[in-house]
């Protein structure tokens, strides 16, 4: 049998951070205590009309252009029909076979070449409200005591963005997913955070032998980060494997994978029905997005993530390049002065380290302290990272204050070290320099990682020649 | 974490625009109504000097003038038909909840699916059993800003879905003729309560013919407007793209000033529009230049009584008296097809729309809750009865995965039919004529037992409305003492043509609101 092939789509679900809910007037802010946004219209009361945000439609479009998709003329909403508690009327309100985009190709660049993921579609609807499942394992249902709704977040603005089978792997999927995120992030229309829920992601996953026939798909439920989408997805491809190495046959399941086993398990089917019994909705009249609207989208649309990653790439590489630009810190990288890949690999690791935002650094500071890192110790420079954020950040003055440079303060520790480590102190006097990297360490320890390193060297090689 | 209760007590806001056009609209009512004292309708009560009022009698029209005059107060008026209601209710239970708000306009009924803040609205259901809704819908805003006090809610057919008040859980209305009758429905405790004495005027609502038809059985005046016309905001939904409130009244101008004081388009239903012109007041007693359509589907139905078929005859012979040009013409398929159409349509968006009685946040829910599956099958078995139970499930089949096609998308396709036989009839004619149902009001109890003789009963109303056309009901004459109902049916926004015909036929025809029984 041959290699079999992973055929993967994504679907991706976006909450857009309008100021108000999709269809009433609600504050779009949940995360307050429960059920403390809500109103008759997002509670499902008895006569309650949808009124659609015009905002949501408008960053919509805006991310249809992003995704090369064409804009539907005269788009429309339907109903989507199921039973959960999170879900007040009994339906959401959701498109469907008109959705506002569709069509779409997204180019993800990798180190062989770009690669063009295909968009079904990317449609608007509202997001449910949250379930809290008490007294369970890990927050879900089964063996919950009792469970909790929580409607602020019942009807926020949701786009569901379908991808065609077209990732190979599961890093590809990692690696499309952020790239994607970062696209959402700088249209501004989405703090698109995993672990928040503002950025959730589903997977199809099956295997084929490549070229011919798509087989059997199980699909992914909720992933709640890069990692454990990738790893999801490769648990998943791992099982079928084995399944039909063994003879099996793939069933048609929707699926969990549980990051703390690194299994996949079925979901209680109740949950997921699938006669969802879609039927224009008739509260409202078809949305058609003025020409002007879309227009404007595309003359404000910069330059996209990928295609910034492929002009970094020359200079420092496509990892690094890739990396800036999804993480949002290639244009810091782009204003910091310095060698351009000691900049690139501090911003991606230790300036990554500590979470100071880009946008409020002051890139020619940021550039000496880079350029000055040999001479500071680790813990100093993470401090002083952390610290070229705030407004009047100074390389020079932090260098000088953070560090022990004071041979005075510096000499009882090295004394002491010294004495504590007789063995090591031979062996540098028998002509074995390279403890005294050793001893450099122990002076650093001593000191919380205070100490001048560089001033530690020479003090050091001061008194073990005396 | 809170209980689930709306925080946001306002739900959708009329923006300022909006609040704009209501502020005008009031204006023009603060104006008052003319009046015009035809039949007497206010007796002095000799020993104490004290007004008696008639309320069977008076018009809204009427009971304007004699606020305006300061002949009674806003609360004697109230309190007038607040004795009405002690005296007649408990015969012809009209009234689901009376309130009786002490104001200094016409009071009037709400239809009890016309949510008002404060007040019991349970749409005819036990499922709604104790819910008080905390906003009010955008009618009944527009009824209070215009200075009209509720009197109370009416009777109606559970969720609309009838015509005769008997699916009603809180048990039938009585028709004011005779009642041993039906009222007809859904909006059949309205038109009792405005034929009874029981309120000045009232609101219903229509999605196959529930403010026509129960007018019609009433020997009143009953309009469903143009769809889009006035706002379902706040409407406890039936059928989404069928369902329009419209007034129940004695007269056609009383209707027409009701009419006014509800239509406009609102921000808060995305399918209102603006009214193409402003509502005008009929006065016009002749029909002259008005080309008068007889549709032969119409008029000629199975199950057209006799009386009824007589009465609509004169009535359509008095109409070329007063001018019209009348002619014969045709809708084949419309009458064929609709009701059938209608019975998908209708069921399917209900299915959709009572899915929200879950018990879960509203309403009455199951004291057996064991778990989730328990609570919404419970809930949903105890709080509906049988005829929404019966709509929900064709309703949720023809929108079954498979079934879409054949049933919904294809009645879809066959109400697009009918709007264009409409139109096509509309080219040749400004209105058309027919009975507005085929038989006059029914005893209690005679067509209960089989949905699909009662569901005939909108036969003739349902084609219009299947494409979202106006249709005044007026009565038309006496059928074995009971009142006969003459459909006028117009092209879209046509409302004041409707008014205009409506008045002039109506005072031709001459016919006594009053209940013969209940004459002084």
């Amino acid at each position: 049998m041959a290699e079999l092939e992973p055929v993967i789509g994504l679907e991706i679900h976006v909450q857009l951070k309008t100021r108000t809910k999709m269809f009433c007037r609600c504050e779009n802010i949940w995360g307050d205590d429960g059920n403390t946004r809500t109103c008759p219209i997002c509670l499902a009361h008895p006569g309650t009309l949808p009124v659609p945000n015009k905002k949501a439609i408008e960053w919509t479009v805006k991310l249809g252009v992003a995704l090369g998709c064409e804009i539907a003329p005269r788009a429309l909403f339907h109903r989507k029909h199921y039973w959960y508690p999170d879900l007040p009327k009994g339906y959401q309100i959701s498109q469907y076979d008109v959705p506002l985009c569709s069509a779409g190709r997204f180019v993800l660049p990798t180190e062989e070449g770009d690669r063009a993921i295909g968009i079904v579609r990317a449609h608007l609807e509202e997001d449910a409200a949250k379930t809290v499942h008490v007294g369970g394992v890990g927050g879900r249902i089964a063996g919950a005591e009792h469970s909790l709704v929580d409607f602020n977040r019942g009807g926020t603005p949701l786009v569901e963005i379908v991808t065609e089978p077209d990732v190979r792997s599961p890093e590809e999927a990692r690696r499309f997913l952020q790239l994607l995120r970062q696209t959402v992030v700088e249209l501004g229309i989405s703090d698109a955070e995993m672990e928040k829920g503002s950025l959730r992601c589903d997977a199809n996953v099956s295997l084929r032998e490549p070229g011919a026939e798509f087989r059997t798909k199980t699909e992914l439920k909720n992933m709640n980060s890069f990692k454990f989408v990738a790893d999801g997805i490769a648990a998943e491809l791992a099982r079928q494997r084995a399944v039909y190495e063994s003879g099996g046959e793939i069933t048609q399941d929707t699926l969990h994978y549980d990051p703390a086993t690194g299994r996949v398990a079925p979901l209680r089917s109740k949950e997921y029905a699938d006669d969802y019994r879609y039927f224009p909705e008739p509260d409202l009249v078809p949305v058609e997005p003025p020409q002007e609207m879309i227009e404007a989208a595309r003359r404000e649309l910069g330059e996209l993530p990928g295609a910034r990653i492929r002009l970094l790439e020359a200079e420092i590489g496509f990892e690094l390049a890739s990396g800036l630009v999804t993480s949002g810190r290639d244009d810091l990288y782009a204003r910091v002065p310095g060698d351009r890949r000691v900049v690139a690999n501090v911003l991606m690791n230790q300036f990554a380290a500590s979470g100071v935002d880009p946008a409020n650094v002051n890139a020619e500071e940021l550039g000496k302290l880079i350029e000055a890192r040999e001479a500071i110790p680790r813990a100093a420079f993470a401090d002083a990272l952390a610290a070229s954020g705030n407004g009047e950040f100074s390389a020079d003055r932090y260098l000088a204050e953070a560090a022990i440079s004071d041979a005075s303060e510096l000499d009882p520790v090295i004394e002491r070290v010294l004495e504590a480590n007789e063995a090591q102190v031979a062996s540098f006097k028998a002509g074995k320099e390279g403890v005294l990297g050793y001893l450099v360490g122990q002076v650093m320890r001593e000191t919380g990682g205070k100490a001048n390193p560089k001033v530690v060297n020479e003090r050091l090689r001061e008194k073990l020649r005396a | 974490m809170r209980p689930i209760r709306p925080t946001g007590l306002s739900g959708c806001r009329r923006s300022a625009g909006a609040s704009d056009s209501i502020s005008t609209h009031s204006a023009r009512h603060r104006r008052g109504f003319s009046t015009y004292a035809e039949k007497r309708v206010v007796a002095w009560g000799a020993p104490w000097g004290l007004a008696v009022i008639d309320t069977l009698r008076l018009t809204a029209e009427e009971a304007a003038g004699l606020l305006e005059r300061n002949e009674v107060s806003g609360e004697e008026l109230t309190q007038a038909y607040l004795d009405a209601i002690d005296e007649r209710d408990a015969e012809l239970h009209a009234y689901l909840h009376v309130v009786g708000e002490k104001g200094k306009g016409v009071p009037l009924a709400h239809k009890d699916l016309i949510t008002t803040k404060g007040i019991p609205t349970t749409a005819g259901s036990k499922i709604l059993e104790g819910y008080v809704p905390v906003f009010d819908s955008t009618v009944a805003a527009h009824c209070k800003e215009a200075g009209l006090p509720i009197l109370g809610k009416t009777n109606m057919d559970e969720f609309a879905m009838g015509s005769s008040t008997e699916n009603s859980a809180y048990g039938p209305s009585h028709n004011p003729w005779d009642p041993t009758r039906v009222p007809g429905g859904s909006s059949g405790g309205s038109a009792a309560a405005v034929a009874g004495g029981l309120a000045p005027w009232a609101l219903g609502s229509d999605t196959g013919g529930s403010i026509k038809q129960p007018a019609a059985l009433c020997g009143l005046v009953g309009l469903r407007p143009t769809y889009g016309t006035v706002s379902r905001y706040g409407i406890v939904a039936f059928a989404s793209s069928l369902d329009q409130v419209g007034p129940i009244t004695k007269t056609v101008r009383d209707n027409a000033r009701l009419y006014e004081i509800i239509a406009g388009r609102d921000p808060c239903d995305s399918t209102t529009v603006d009214l193409p012109a402003p509502v005008e007041i009929p006065s016009a007693e002749d029909l002259k230049g008005i080309r008068v359509g007889v549709p032969r589907e119409l008029n000629e139905a199975e199950g057209i009584e006799r009386g009824v078929a007589e009465q609509v005859q004169k009535a359509i012979a008095l109409a070329e008296q007063l001018g019209a040009e009348v002619g014969e013409t045709t809708l084949p398929r419309s009458v064929d097809f609709g009701l059938a159409c209608y019975y998908l349509v209708a069921p399917a968006e209900a299915s959709s729309n009572l899915a929200r009685y879950d018990g879960v946040r509203y309403g009455y829910r199951t004291p057996n809750n064991g778990d989730l599956t328990a609570l919404y099958e419970r809930t949903r078995w105890e709080g509906f009865g049988a005829e929404p139970k019966r709509r929900i499930l064709i309703g949720t089949y023809a929108l079954s995965a498979g079934y879409f096609e054949a049933y919904y998308g294809q009645a879809q396709k066959v109400r697009t039919v009918i709007a264009q036989e409409h139109a096509a009839a509309f080219e040749s004619f400004d209105l058309l004529i027919s009975p507005t149902s085929p038989t006059v009001a029914f005893k209690l109890g005679e067509k209960a037992e089989n949905p699909l003789a009662m569901y005939l009963s909108d036969l003739l109303t349902i084609p219009s409305n299947m494409a979202g056309l106006p249709g005044l009901s007026i009565p038309c004459g006496l059928s074995e003492g009971l009142p006969v109902g003459l459909q006028l049916i117009g092209p879209e926004f046509s409302e004041n043509l409707l008014f205009r015909a409506g008045h002039a036929l109506e005072r031709a025809i001459g016919f006594d609101p009053v209940p013969e029984r209940l004459r002084g």
